[in-house]
């Protein structure tokens, strides 16, 4: 792709050479989202934009094109609307991105979505009347020929979108995820964000890999809030593993240290120690266009984690 | 094949209540497990017992039939019997069921079982495992053999997706292999991942929809038929 103007504040950073950081927020069975808003007012002045998430883990949750559109409107925080391909056939995701559009939604992420098996509706018909490929591929149609798979044109106004793509480092051969990422970006993708990475060698590889395709990486990181949180990264996450020493200081906090107060400033302190040289690293030696934070919960951390970043 | 899974008897003897006089069809067809004669005796000895429990007589009559999927050869079976009973009980597919019901209009005839999905028979491994899902459009000329259809739990057409994780799928517990791992490996032993690289436009999924269009095939064996007659 290439050619397709930047329509997002992300975008245009991003084409402007900034190191970008991007955030994220997961609506779940929610009815009043005010702790969304909260908690994207509290990343607000740190990220360029917050990712809303779509039902991840295969959960029936609230859709996230209403709280990103609030997200945007009432905290004027863009977002990035994740949609997957899991719940909807291509006319919905047609009619979900023109609601998108309408409400001035600039960016979508495409994502194929953890299987509805997995989620607390497992008896749901999964969908995937496309795959995330082809939902790109939808995606470029609407945005740059103006019209629906089929070359219906779409009648009044414009769908200004710029499209993100989910890239695995964790995924073993990787030869074949690095394949994938490929014909995604052919097909018209605008950035890649990957999942999270906890192993620096391994990211930057990754990153080296996905070079070739010229298309912006957002490498994925995840503060770790308390040690609950990364032991069970660590072994319900598939594919993904915390390193041994960051799980230990974890775990030496949640023993021996009973003050709440306390409690919290050792364990920033033990993510800065992780994360500050991690960012540094990547920023200093890899191609990267930025980091998506996926700190959830964790938004006090984007102050001194990223200061000496902005 | 079709994998086949009896239904649980409780199930059987609700839908057989309000009758006294059953007929219990097996099938020798292609059902997996075999479901003939003796497994229509065993299951009318069930159901007897179950009647019984409830304080009811039940009569009933097992037989089998070739192929329950094959209107001549199920309705020249069945039919000398549907006099003397007042329904009939199956133990084929669901193609077996609703041939019985489509061709015996004035009986019900009802599923002993649940139909699973059409399978080849792997002796290797010692397994069944549904390589096709007939979704009218093949890809295996594209993926090295392996239908991404059928045996991609999400049947994408440009995977994998994020959930495998060392060639095995999100979906079952990591338990059963990513389909498009195993197709990436195939197509690199192969040197063909030219084939892996390859955008799969959106499927046209009028051709997957029920019913499918059996009137065709119909007409091949009419025609194949008619030839061999004039021979
Ligand atoms: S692609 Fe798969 S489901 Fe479709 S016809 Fe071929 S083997 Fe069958
Ligand atoms: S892990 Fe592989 S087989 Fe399972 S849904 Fe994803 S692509 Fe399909």
């Amino acid at each position: 792709m290439g050619d397709r103007p930047a329509f997002s504040n992300l975008m245009k950073e991003i084409k402007t050479g900034k190191f970008v950081f991007t955030g994220e927020l997961e609506p779940t069975k929610m009815v009043d989202i005010s702790e969304i808003i909260h908690s994207a007012e509290a990343m607000k002045e740190y990220v360029v934009a917050a990712n809303v998430t779509d039902g991840p883990q295969g959960m029936a949750y609230i859709n996230s094109l209403i709280p990103s559109y609030l997200v945007q409107e009432k905290v004027g925080l863009e977002t990035v609307y994740q949609m997957t391909v899991r719940d909807r056939n291509r006319i919905a995701l047609f009619g979900d991105i023109l609601a998108a559009a309408c409400v001035g939604i600039k960016n979508v992420l495409a994502l194929t979505g953890d299987h509805s098996a997995l989620g607390d509706n497992p008896g749901a018909k999964s969908v995937y009347d496309l795959d995330s490929t082809q939902f790109v591929y939808l995606l470029g149609k609407m945005i740059d020929e103006n019209t629906d798979i089929y070359g219906n044109e779409i009648e009044t106004g414009k769908v200004e979108m710029n499209v993100g793509i989910a890239a695995n480092p964790n995924a073993s051969p990787r030869e074949a995820e690095i394949l994938k990422v490929g014909r995604k970006v052919a097909v018209g993708a605008d950035y890649i964000q990957t999942q999270t990475a906890f192993d620096i060698d391994d990211a930057k590889d990754f990153i080296k890999e996905l070079s070739r395709y010229n298309c912006p990486i957002l490498l994925g990181l995840f503060p770790l809030k308390n040690y609950g949180i990364a032991s069970y990264f660590d072994k319900f996450i598939p594919g993904v593993s915390v390193p041994e020493d960051l799980l230990k200081n974890l775990k030496h906090v949640k023993k021996n240290i009973k003050d709440k107060k306390e409690r919290k400033v050792k364990i920033d302190e033990i993510n800065l120690e992780f994360f500050v040289p991690f960012i540094r690293e990547i920023k200093k030696s890899t191609a990267a266009a930025g980091i998506h934070c996926m700190a959830v919960h964790y938004e006090r951390l984007f102050e001194p984690l990223l200061k000496e970043f902005r | 094949m079709i994998i086949t899974k009896l239904k649980d008897i409780d199930e059987i003897y609700e839908m057989i209540k309000p009758y006294s006089k059953i007929l219990i069809a097996g099938c020798d067809g292609c059902c997996q497990p075999p479901r003939s004669i003796n497994e229509a005796k065993v299951l009318g000895q069930m159901l007897e017992l179950k009647s019984k429990m409830n304080g009811k007589k039940l009569t009933w009559k097992a037989m089998t039939v070739l192929r329950q999927c094959d209107d001549r050869i199920a309705g020249s079976t069945v039919r000398p019997y549907l006099d003397e009973y007042e329904a009939i009980v199956s133990l084929a597919c669901g193609l077996g069921v609703s041939m019985l019901n489509r061709i015996f209009e004035d009986t019900l005839t009802f599923p002993a079982q649940d139909s699973m999905f059409g399978a080849s028979e792997n002796h290797g491994d010692n397994r069944y495992e549904q390589y096709c899902d007939t979704c009218g459009e093949c890809l295996l000329g594209e993926t090295a053999g392996i239908c991404p259809v059928a045996s991609c739990a999400k049947g994408l057409h440009n995977g994998p997706c994020g959930g495998q994780v060392d060639g095995f799928c999100e979906v079952g517990g990591y338990k059963y292999p990513c389909a498009w791992i195993q197709i990436y490996e195939r197509l690199k032993k192969f040197n063909r991942l030219d084939l892996f690289n390859k955008f799969r436009p959106p499927k046209d999924y009028r051709l997957m929809t029920s019913p499918g269009h059996l009137e065709l095939i119909q007409e091949y064996t009419n025609a194949i038929e008619e030839e061999e007659v004039e021979k």
